[in-house]
């Protein structure tokens, strides 16, 4: 299974097995990440699920749709050149070793 | 011990104002109380994916079971309040049971409005709100053929177009002259109702249903006042809610369109808030007294109480929005229409892409938004900090809105603290 690691904004690591198929989103609250809100469940209207993809990943996910562009320019902590919304990243085998950065808040 | 804080209603803003209470750093007990017997989940997509199969219970609760445990907040499912002891500071469960509070947050929601015609109580008229609702509708639209919608709203026409997509039948009755009339130009109403047309839905405004017919005590068919009958297996009503007051009515709380709160959220007892749908609250961006039923202001509501009870006290100032999906299409709302004196647009209907932008005066009050969520989004952040922004701007689509003056005289972000 893929694995995923969550780095809280304060430098703390957690590295989570998730199934092929699920969001980064869905996988932190499945295994009680607090750094991701989540607040609209995943349709790109809130930007509280916000991640910042460590750089030697980002290249490799499908690019972002316009309705994910346009909420992360309403993120808490403003967007940088890697960010994302983790409810639109599938995890996939070939993005085994998944390094997400939390921001340090989300709303 | 001290009793710390229960919260009725384990619905979004149940749920929103526990895990906020830990996360700002609350350390008393917290009891999360509600009559659902689940345990807290979203609303949003009973209406959408879970009806076409995409998700399911897990994937729709708002955190798994062990979060509450892990976060020491008392989930107590299944289990009704009866009362509210004022002077005792205590809540009275049908049980018998009584738990003690120092604040007591009521986030008790809204029932259906039921169909007050004849015929509303035959098998195979139903209605959406909870979950068990939810799949009972979703087990019912597999086997029925004739699909008529009750109701020309949100939660109407978004059933309608699940229906449709199932290879349905579908009509939906409109009472008012056009859809989701209460919330949306008229532009934005056409617009929806030539997509639900074009996806084979019948549409039918100014209809006024007067009766369902049966037999074997089973629906067979909409009766409108006009005479003109609709054969139907499956009758789906979504008329609105109707806030639930009656346990702060109980107690002697203030109570207009739902339990009325003051800037704070406090009700007319400053130990007991009321947040989410069953809320009457002072709505800066409305300039009025209103309730809302929407995820957003559940959650910010739910927020806002949180940080006051832990002691960083704030008016309620976010910005209200909305979303729903039909279709292929995306329809986003920010700030409140009503009131507007003039409206401008941005792209067209033709192009499936457009924005309708409400002033009232000079202030923006209000976009609504099909598949251009730029506009959305950004319009959020104009708004929340009053930003200004001419009608001529705001129609020009060689006007990059990021470029706008932020402004910074408004209302301060999604919540500010005073």
């Amino acid at each position: 299974m893929p694995k995923v690691t969550y780095v809280s904004a304060n430098g703390d690591t957690k590295e989570i097995e998730v199934p092929a198929g699920m969001t980064v989103m869905a996988a932190a609250l499945k295994n009680g990440i607090d750094g991701i809100v989540a607040e609209c469940g995943g349709v790109c209207m809130c930007s509280t699920c916000h991640v910042f993809v460590d750089e030697k990943f980002f290249d490799r996910l499908p690019a972002a749709q316009d309705t994910e562009e346009a909420v992360l320019e309403i993120a808490a902590e403003e967007r940088q050149p890697t960010s994302r919304l983790s409810c639109q990243i599938k995890v996939t085998d070939e993005l085994d070793g998944l390094i997400v950065r939390l921001p340090l808040r989300q709303r | 011990m001290p009793a710390g804080t229960v919260i009725v209603g384990t619905g979004q803003a149940g749920f929103q104002a526990a895990a906020s209470l830990r996360a700002e750093g609350y350390g008393a007990p917290i009891t999360l109380v509600g009559e659902e017997l689940h345990i807290p989940y979203q609303r949003p997509p009973l209406s959408k994916g879970f009806q076409l199969g995409q998700q399911d219970f897990e994937s729709i609760v708002l955190r798994p079971e062990n979060f509450y445990r892990d976060h020491g907040i008392r989930l107590i499912t299944g289990t009704k309040v009866k009362a509210i002891h004022r002077a005792a500071r205590r809540v009275e469960l049908t049980s018998g049971a009584r738990l003690p509070y120092e604040k007591l947050v009521l986030a008790v929601g809204a029932r259906n409005r039921m169909l007050p015609v004849k015929g509303a109580d035959l098998d195979g008229v139903v209605y959406l709100r909870s979950f068990d609702e939810a799949a009972n509708l979703k087990a019912r639209l597999i086997k029925a053929q004739q699909i008529v919608v009750v109701g020309g709203g949100f939660i109407g026409l978004e059933v309608a177009s699940v229906a449709r997509t199932l290879g349905k039948s579908v009509t939906v009755l409109e009472a008012l002259p056009r859809l989701m009339s209460r919330a949306v130009a008229p532009i934005v109403s056409d617009f929806c109702q030539e997509l639900h047309t074009s996806k084979g839905v019948k549409v039918l405004c100014g209809a006024c249903v007067s009766e369902i017919v049966g037999s074997e005590g089973k629906a067979r068919g909409v009766v409108l006042s006009d005479g003109s009958s609709y054969p139907a297996d499956l009758v789906i009503v979504g008329i609105g809610v109707i806030p639930n007051v009656e346990l702060a009515l109980d107690a002697g709380l203030n109570v207009g369109n739902g339990i009325a709160v003051t800037e704070y959220l406090e009700t007319s007892d400053a130990d007991i808030f009321a947040i989410g749908d069953c809320a009457e609250h002072p709505c800066i961006f409305a300039g009025a007294r209103i309730r809302l039923e929407s995820v957003q202001n559940a959650a910010d509501q739910a927020q806002c109480v949180a940080a006051t009870i832990a002691g960083r006290r704030g008016r309620y100032q976010a910005l209200p929005w909305f979303w729903t999906d039909q279709f292929d299409i995306k329809l986003q709302m920010a700030g409140i229409s009503q009131g507007h004196d003039r409206m401008v647009t941005r792209g067209n209907p033709e192009s499936r892409k457009l924005s309708v932008i409400y002033f009232r005066g000079e202030r923006l009050i209000a976009i609504d938004s099909i598949n251009r969520p730029l506009d959305h989004m950004i319009g959020r952040k104009l708004m929340a900090s009053g930003a200004k922004i001419t009608p001529e701007q705001a129609a020009d689509e060689n006007v990059d809105w990021r470029t706008l003056d932020p402004g910074a005289s408004g209302h301060a972000g999604r919540q500010g603290t005073h």
